[in-house]
């Protein structure tokens, strides 16, 4: 089923007259709307008048995370606060939260995109769809409610935890669609084995899955044990939350919603705009956006993308799987997380040397985080206890600058790899190729 | 009265600690005592050898962390109650003992243990006032 007909299934050229017209309009917008753009355009000398093809849009300025933190709170937004009807905030520990305003005309068109990423996994009205996405600041929990209820299927608002009461709900209420995380997915087929729920007894019968990387033989597992159709799907703060992009039952892409979110791919180090097929860095704008449009925000996400009619009648382009970040971005147990800044914290302690890792696993489901530091003479003591006073040392200053608690393991000297270029400093096992 | 304790670090690893016997055994460096003091990520491999600065040396061209502290080699009579008389001496000065091991072999009829007191000379102190012996570094070395 295509929830709108219209929109996803454009000709060529119906799509990029719509695209054109709706991104002159939103360049003119934010440069009348909000002072960062105005500025940065003028900086790019580059008029709105100028953006004549959809091409054009190279000429424009990147946006990066970095920008919505400087403007934080309210800096992105192009109306007044008091046209802001809610308010959505990324996940990230450093310093200031991403801060996302939706105006009514957002939301009622964040409610629309959601309502095609459901449809095309399958649900209508009839569905009973078990959002175990949190509910709160994050977007995952009201991005699929507000897709729910355009749709008219009858949600379970019941955000994720609580995984015995998620499959005693399962079975007395009948869900048919699950949303959460894959790894979350996994955890809730563990959990119904060890409980003795048949996973074929149940109703399931789809699900999407995202806000992590995950990976095709996570999609089989989850599939096998779940016994439905794990779709993948695609969205962050910045541009909406879920909604950018939603995997088709064909199984060959994400469909972006191009008619609302302008996707480019460029090279994350000559930042050109590639042709399609090659791989880079996705680079997304808000064509619709009424309170915070984005322009040429880089997601940061390595992808490719490819033209073509799916096989499920869209023409809609379809993104890859994310096999990658083009920065050093790791995002743990849903939480973002940057190396670098646990380098910073890490080198603040007094005698720690730059001779360290980070070891990211998912032993079972769950991220788990660990860095090896090598000890040196200087901190090498002789007692037990100075020795576990340090490695205390270094967590909790970790967790002060970061807000995250690592565990620290002191290695050997010289244990750790060397390379004659840049050292690898992570190792995520994580495995998402 | 102070002996040289070899302190080496070592990563809760497999073959790690054969690695470290390999080094000292391939330099003919025989061991008088050793103790392991361990966590769940590392342990700290404490050694008394006859020549400490040597060995040292070889360790540290070896790639492998070492200190080199000082400690008390404590010879307690071999009866029931001779180790309680030496730390009784210990905190009787209000001294703390940060860790203590056995040798296996004996000297004299005395069986001999390793102290690390929180301050060594404090504790070479409180142990002589006590009557304790101690044994000599030499007299170590050639047991």
């Amino acid at each position: 089923m295509i929830w709108d007909k219209k929109a996803e299934c454009m000709t060529q050229k119906q799509r990029e007259s719509l695209q054109l017209e709706r991104m002159q309009k939103t360049v003119k917008y934010v440069y009348e709307k909000v002072p960062f753009y105005k500025k940065r355009f003028n900086e790019s000398k580059i008029k709105p008048a100028e953006i004549k093809s959809l091409a054009d849009i190279s000429k424009l300025p990147f946006t990066a995370k970095a920008d919505l933190r400087e403007g934080y709170p309210f800096g992105m937004f192009a109306v007044p606060r008091e046209q802001i009807v809610e308010i959505h905030t990324s996940s990230g520990t450093t310093g200031k939260p991403v801060v996302a305003g939706y105006t009514r005309n957002d939301l009622a068109m964040w409610g629309e995109v959601m309502g095609r990423t459901l449809t095309m996994i399958g649900a209508n009205q009839n569905d009973v769809i078990q959002n175990c996405y949190g509910y709160g600041l994050f977007t995952g929990g009201l991005g699929i409610h507000y897709g729910a209820q355009r749709i008219g299927a009858t949600v379970l608002p019941i955000s994720a935890g609580q995984t015995k009461r998620q499959l005693q709900v399962m079975q007395d209420f009948g869900s048919t669609i699950l949303t959460c995380t894959p790894s979350y997915a996994l955890y809730l087929a563990e959990v119904a084995e060890e409980e003795g729920i048949t996973a074929k007894k149940l109703k399931l019968k789809a699900g999407c899955f995202g806000a992590e990387m995950w990976t095709e033989k996570i999609r089989d597992e989850i599939e096998k044990r779940l016994h439905l159709t794990a779709l993948n799907i695609y969205g962050l703060t910045e541009i909406i939350g879920p909604g950018v992009a939603q995997e088709c039952p064909k199984k060959n892409g994400l469909h972006i919603a191009e008619d609302h979110f302008y996707p480019e791919i460029i090279s994350p180090d000559t930042l050109e705009v590639l042709p399609e097929g090659e791989k880079g860095e996705l680079v997304l704008t808000g064509i619709t956006r009424e309170g915070m449009p984005m322009i040429r925000f880089r997601t940061k996400d390595v992808t490719a993308l490819r033209r073509g009619k799916c096989g499920c009648g869209r023409t809609l382009v379809r993104m890859d799987r994310i096999t990658g970040r083009s920065d050093d971005m790791l995002k743990i147990r849903g939480v973002i997380v940057f190396p670098s800044n646990i380098e910073k914290a890490l080198l603040e302690v007094k005698g720690v040397e730059p001779h360290y890792q980070i070891i990211v696993t998912r032993p079972q489901f769950l991220d788990e985080i660990e860095v090896k530091v090598e000890i040196t003479k200087k901190m090498f003591s002789d007692e037990v206890k100075h020795l576990e006073k340090l490695k205390q040392e270094i967590e909790d200053h970790i967790e002060e600058k970061i807000g995250l608690r690592i565990k620290v393991t002191l290695v050997e000297p010289k244990s750790l790899p060397r390379s004659e270029g840049k050292a690898q400093r992570v190792v995520d096992m994580r495995n998402f190729k | 009265m102070k002996l040289k304790q070899i302190s080496v670090f070592l990563e809760n690893k497999k073959g790690h600690l054969l690695e470290v016997l390999n080094v000292l055994s391939k330099a003919k460096i025989n061991i008088r005592a050793l103790s392991i003091a361990d966590t769940s990520d590392f342990g700290i491999l404490r050694l008394i050898l006859p020549d400490p600065d040597k060995a040292a040396k070889i360790l540290s061209q070896n790639k492998i962390t070492v200190k080199e502290t000082e400690v008390i080699a404590v010879g307690v009579s071999d009866k029931p109650g001779g180790l309680a008389e030496a730390l009784q001496a210990l905190n009787s000065a209000n001294l703390n003992l940060e860790y203590m091991y056995a040798f296996v072999a004996k000297s004299k009829e005395k069986a001999v243990v390793v102290f690390r007191t929180e301050n060594i000379n404090a504790g070479i102190k409180a142990l002589k006032k006590a009557g304790i012996p101690m044994l000599k570094a030499e007299e170590i070395y050639r047991i």
